[in-house]
C-alpha cells in the first residue's frame, strides 16, 4: 500500500532522514519510535509533502509521490496529525469537520455565489453527514465550541476526527498519546483501534508511550540519528540491545 | 433542531432587509431630487454605500483569510477608468450604459486582480503588503503618464449614471454575495488558512489557489465601488485613488472588525458619520480648530485597537445578518 524507499534528507551538513524504508501493508498499524531528535516526525513531513526529499520514493499504491505539494498529497489518501496540535483554533469544533469535508461538496463556485437550490441541499447534507461524524468521536456535544476552547484530550480527538474526514486510506498519527495520562491513553488505544476497523484504514504512528506501541502495532522500525537500527516485533524490537541503548539516559517511562 | 425552518426564516429576513434597504434609498433620492432631503445628507449616504463595497470586500483578504493587503485603490482605480471610459466613449442609451460600464470594471478589475494575486501570493505577510502597495503605486503613476487618460487631470465629464438607489442596489448585492461566499465551503477554507495554513494544506486545500479566489473576489467588488465612484462624482483623477484612500478603506476596515461583515457597515457607517460631525460641529464651534479631527480620529482608532484589536465587531455578527446555520444554531463564531 505505502511503500517508502530510501529516503533520505539532509538539512545543511545534518542527515535527519538517512535511507529509511518502509513498507506498510493494507490494514497495519506500524509504529516508529525513536529518541527524540531521531528524525521521526521529519520522515512523516517527508511523507506528507511539507519537505521534499533529496533521495528516494514514496509509492501509494505504485503511484510516485515523491515532490507533490501537500495538498495533492493528502487528495490522494494520506491524512495525517500533528505532534504539536494544528486545529483551525477560532473555528468551531463542527467547521473544523466541515471544512476537511471540502472535496465532497459537489456544487460548484456560481453555486457557493448566489446560494442556488444545489449548494442548499449539498450543504445540508454535509451538515447533517459532519454532525453524524462528530458523534462519532463524542464531540457532538461541543459542536459550536471553538477548537481552541477544548480540553486537550477533545482536541487530540477532533484533530484525528478532521484527518479523518478527508476519507484517506492512509493515517499518519504523530505521537496521539503525548500529555495525556494514563486513563486518556487508555482511551486513545480503543479509539485508534476502532477507527482502524471502521474505516479500512493503514495507520503508520510515531509513539513514545511503549504501551500504545504494544497494544496496538504489529510492526515497529527504530530509528536514531535517522537511520533504522532496528525493526520487527514490537515486543523483540523493545528487548534488543541496541534499542535500550539508543533510548537510555533520553526517555525512562515504558523501556 | 429544525434546521431546515430556521433557514428559511433567515433567509427571508435578509431579504426582508434587502428590500426595505433599496426601497429606503429610492425614497430618500426621491426626496432628495424634489428638495425635501437635504442633498448633502444624501451625498454622504451615496459615499457609505460605495464604502461598505470597499471595505467589506477587503475583510475577505484582511478579516477572512488574514493577510494583509494594501492595494485595494487600486483595484478601484481599475474600475473606474474602465468604467468611466466604457461611459465616455461607447455610445449607449442610458439603461445599457451603468451595468455594462460597472460589469466592465468589476471584469477588469477582478482580471487584473487575478494577476497581481498569481505573483503576489508566492509571499505572505510583510512581502504581500509590501507588494500590494506598490502595486496600487503602480496603478496611480501609470494612469498620471498616460494622456489617452487625461494624465494627472484625469477624466471629467463622465455621464451621471450613480446615484443612492444604484449605489444601494450595488451594496445590497455585494453583500448577499459576500455572505454568501463567506458562508460556504470557500470562506471556511479561507478561515481555515488564518488559522492554521500547514493543517489546511493537509487537509487537501490548494492554498494558493483559494488564497488567490478571495483577492480575485475582493478585487472585483472594489472595481465595482471604483465604477460607481466615477459616474457618481463624473470626475476622476488619479489622486483619488491613490494609498492615502486605501488607508481610509483600512482604517474603517479595522475600525468595525475584521472577519465581519456586519462590522464594515458599522466601521463605515461609524468612521464616515464621525468625520462629518467633527467637520461640522468644530466647524461651528472653533473654525480655527477644525483640522483637529484629523488628529481626532485616528486617535479613536489607537484606542480601539489598544482595547479591541479585532474591532468593534471582530469575528461576530450582527443576529439578524448571520447566515443560516449559524443563526439556527445561535452560535456567533
Amino acid at each position: 500500500m505505502l511503500k517508502i524507499e530510501n529516503l533520505t534528507r539532509s538539512f545543511g551538513g545534518l542527515t535527519a532522514v538517512d535511507d529509511l524504508s518502509l513498507h506498510l501493508e493494507t490494514g497495519d498499524i506500524q509504529g516508529i519510535i525513536g529518541p527524540n531528535g531521531a528524525g521521526k516526525t521529519t520522515a512523516f513531513n517527508l511523507i506528507t509533502g511539507i519537505y521534499r526529499p533529496d533521495q528516494g520514493r514514496i509509492l501509494l499504491d505504485g503511484q510516485d509521490l515523491s515532490g507533490l505539494t501537500s495538498d495533492v498529497i493528502s487528495r490522494r489518501g494520506i491524512a495525517r496529525t500533528f505532534q504539536n496540535i494544528r486545529l483551525f483554533g477560532k473555528m468551531t469544533v463542527w467547521d473544523n469537520i466541515i471544512t476537511a469535508f471540502h472535496q465532497r461538496m459537489g456544487h460548484g463556485f456560481w453555486d457557493a455565489v448566489f446560494h442556488l437550490p444545489l449548494f442548499k441541499s449539498r450543504e445540508r447534507e454535509v451538515c447533517k453527514e459532519s454532525l453524524a461524524f462528530l458523534e462519532r468521536f463524542g464531540l457532538a456535544e461541543r459542536r459550536n465550541e471553538l477548537a481552541e476552547n477544548l480540553p486537550y484530550g477533545e482536541q487530540r480527538r477532533l484533530e484525528i476526527a478532521r484527518a479523518l474526514a478527508t476519507n484517506p486510506r492512509v493515517l499518519l498519527l504523530d505521537e496521539p498519546a503525548a500529555g495525556m495520562n494514563p486513563t486518556e491513553v487508555e482511551g486513545l488505544i480503543g479509539l485508534i483501534r476502532d477507527i482502524h476497523r471502521e474505516f479500512d484504514l493503514s495507520i503508520l504512528l510515531i509513539e513514545h508511550h511503549m504501551p500504545v506501541v504494544l497494544k496496538l502495532c504489529n510492526r515497529v522500525q527504530v530509528m536514531d540519528f535517522g537511520r533504522t537500527i532496528a525493526a520487527g516485533d514490537p515486543h523483540e524490537v523493545t528487548g534488543d540491545p541496541v534499542v535500550i541503548k539508543a533510548y537510555l539516559g533520553d526517555e525512562e517511562d515504558g523501556l | 433542531m429544525n434546521m431546515a425552518d430556521q433557514q428559511g426564516k433567515t433567509l427571508v429576513r435578509f431579504r426582508n432587509i434587502a428590500i426595505a434597504t433599496i426601497l429606503v434609498a429610492t425614497l430618500v433620492q426621491f426626496l432628495g431630487n424634489v428638495g425635501l432631503f437635504n442633498n448633502y445628507y444624501l451625498h454622504i449616504l451615496t459615499v457609505i454605500g460605495i464604502n461598505i463595497i470597499l471595505v467589506a470586500s477587503l475583510n475577505l483578504v484582511n478579516g477572512y483569510l488574514g493577510e494583509f493587503a494594501l492595494g485595494h485603490a487600486g483595484f478601484m482605480a481599475v474600475g473606474a477608468y474602465v468604467a468611466a471610459l466604457i461611459a465616455l466613449k461607447i455610445p449607449l442609451p442610458a439603461l445599457v450604459r451603468l451595468p455594462l460600464s460597472l460589469l466592465g470594471g468589476v471584469v477588469a478589475a477582478g482580471v487584473i486582480g487575478y494577476l497581481v494575486g498569481r505573483v503576489t501570493f508566492k509571499t505572505v505577510g510583510d512581502y504581500l503588503a509590501i507588494i500590494t502597495l506598490g502595486f496600487n503605486m503602480i496603478i496611480v503613476n501609470a494612469i498620471q503618464n498616460i494622456d489617452y487618460l487625461g494624465g494627472p487631470r484625469g477624466l471629467t465629464a463622465i455621464p451621471k449614471g450613480t446615484n443612492l438607489v444604484t449605489v444601494a442596489v450595488c451594496t445590497v448585492i455585494t453583500y448577499w454575495i459576500l455572505r454568501n461566499l463567506v458562508d460556504s465551503v470557500y470562506g471556511r477554507m479561507w478561515l481555515c488558512i488564518r488559522e492554521n495554513a500547514i493543517a489546511g494544506e493537509l487537509i487537501g486545500i490548494d492554498v494558493n489557489k483559494v488564497k488567490n479566489l478571495a483577492f480575485t473576489i475582493a478585487a472585483a467588488f472594489a472595481g465595482l465601488a471604483g465604477g460607481l465612484y466615477a459616474q457618481y462624482q463624473q470626475f476622476i483623477t488619479p489622486k483619488s485613488f491613490d494609498y492615502l484612500k486605501t488607508t481610509d478603506i483600512l482604517v474603517m476596515l479595522y475600525l468595525g472588525g475584521m472577519g465581519s461583515l456586519s462590522g464594515s457597515i458599522l466601521g463605515v457607517v461609524a468612521y464616515t458619520v464621525l468625520m462629518e460631525l467633527l467637520r461640522n460641529v468644530l466647524g461651528m464651534v472653533a473654525p480655527q480648530l477644525a483640522d483637529l479631527r484629523m488628529l481626532i480620529s485616528p486617535l479613536i482608532l489607537v484606542l480601539i485597537m489598544l482595547t479591541r484589536q479585532y474591532g468593534l465587531m471582530g469575528n461576530r455578527e450582527w443576529r439578524w445578518l448571520l447566515p443560516d446555520r449559524k443563526q439556527a444554531e445561535g452560535g456567533d463564531a
